[in-house]
């Protein structure tokens, strides 16, 4: 086993060189450049960790102007239904007036027609009557010889007309 | 000789001088051997990897991924295991972890077949020692500086009977003296039992078709099959010692950290 054979004739031989080259290996790579790579994962978890942090502050603010944004909407929303309910008011209000003055303008009119309407046939039943009278009293002085008074002969025809 | 050094499974260890044969230090021998080289390699192999993945982009390319999944790998051991207080031992558990990863996997790699040998360091308890006496100090020197000799309490746990403390005071002492031992054998057993399972059985094939193409069927085959099993199995084993090595120590840092 040359582990122990050759102990007592390589072992300083070990012990020094295992202790320059771990040296080397602890002050080069343990000590020099261990600490700058672990620096690089060190400041690049810091930059993710940071952009995670921005990212979210970021849809924060975006959920708050989100939310201010809908609020405002809702509000004009409502006023401009506010507006328009206002509006439709008005127009129903502006048509019913002129439909009233319509009405009455059309009322008016009726009523003037039928006004004229009763004084013609009043007109027309009064000259039926004085011709009706006249051709009584014609027939009445040619038939019976009779010459009958004016008066009598309307009042006998108006009652025949009203009574028929 | 060169023949009979080849069926034997545990020539793989030979430690062999490749330059410096007479470079001493205090009188201690330090020649460069080649458990040295892949050490060398391995720390080599371990910059580059690393380097690669220093481009520093904030969105990362497959190279910087996989840099930074080791990083968050040791990074969250760590954490559970220790706590917010573990962060500072990041450099040093990433840089134990991965040595051993890298000197593992590259002692697996298959380079004999281009006439390399690889050499798998972390087979030899005089280099898992090392390391396994480093974390152990390391724990040794946290928790007496930050507890003092109150660190002594770890070996009380909480709601031990008084007349038990003495006992249970020596048991647990026992058990927190053998960590370094159970650290760097755990992995020199482990790298080296599978080194040598992979040896045996290609000395199997070989010796199998050496002995005519009816042995090769019955022994060789299977025992190929059998290793690319065990070279599968391997590299797992590779990746689970090298875990289980950095994992035991952010334990032991647990208890210096913050005792029990």
């Amino acid at each position: 086993m040359p582990q122990i054979a050759q102990l007592g004739e390589f072992y300083s031989s070990q012990i020094f060189w295992l202790l320059v080259f771990f040296g080397i290996t602890f002050f080069v790579v343990g000590r020099g450049m261990v600490p700058k790579v672990m620096d690089t994962v060190a400041s690049r978890d810091k930059q993710i960790a940071d952009d995670l942090k921005a990212a979210e502050s970021a849809r924060a603010q975006a959920d708050q102007e989100e939310a201010s944004w809908r609020a405002r909407e809702n509000a004009n929303r409502a006023e401009a239904q506010g507006l328009i309910a206002d509006a439709r008011a008005k127009a129903a209000a502006a048509t019913a007036q002129r439909l009233a003055v319509a009405q009455a303008g059309i009322d008016a009119t009726i009523a003037g027609a039928e006004t004229r309407i009763a004084d013609a046939r009043r007109a027309a039943a009064d000259e039926i009557e004085t011709v009706a009278a006249e051709v009584t009293r014609d027939i009445v002085s040619r038939i019976a010889g009779l010459s009958l008074d004016d008066a009598a002969v309307r009042g006998a025809v108006k009652e025949n007309l009203v009574h028929g | 000789m060169a023949a009979e050094a080849k069926l034997d499974p545990m020539h793989q260890f030979q430690l062999e001088k490749l330059a410096g044969a007479d470079w001493n230090i205090a009188g201690y021998n330090v020649a460069f051997t080649n458990s040295a080289l892949w050490m060398a390699i391995a720390t080599l192999a371990l910059i580059v990897f690393v380097a690669g993945g220093m481009k520093r982009a904030v969105v990362p390319g497959r190279w910087q991924m996989a840099v930074e999944t080791f990083t968050g790998f040791i990074d969250g051991m760590l954490a559970a295991n220790v706590g917010k207080a573990g962060k500072k031992y990041v450099p040093y558990i990433f840089s134990l972890f991965m040595f051993i990863l890298f000197a593992n996997f590259l002692g697996l790699m298959p380079l004999g077949v281009v006439g390399v040998h690889a050499f798998t360091f972390t087979s030899h308890f005089s280099a898992t020692g090392v390391l396994a006496v480093m974390s152990f100090g390391i724990v040794l020197i946290v928790g007496f500086a930050r507890h003092g000799l109150h660190f002594f309490s770890l070996f009380v746990p909480h709601g031990t009977p008084v007349g038990m403390i003495p006992i249970i005071f020596v048991v647990e002492l026992i058990s927190f003296l053998v960590r370094p031992f159970s650290l760097g054998l755990r992995l020199f057993v482990a790298m080296m039992a599978g080194h040598v399972l992979l040896e045996v059985l290609s000395s199997f094939v070989i010796s199998g078709g050496n002995n005519g193409p009816i042995m090769f069927v019955i022994a060789g085959v299977p025992s190929f099959v059998l290793m690319v099993g065990i070279c599968a199995l391997e590299l797992l084993v590779a990746g689970i010692q090298a875990y289980v090595f950095a994992l035991l120590t952010c334990v032991y840092l647990n208890d210096a950290e913050n005792l029990h």
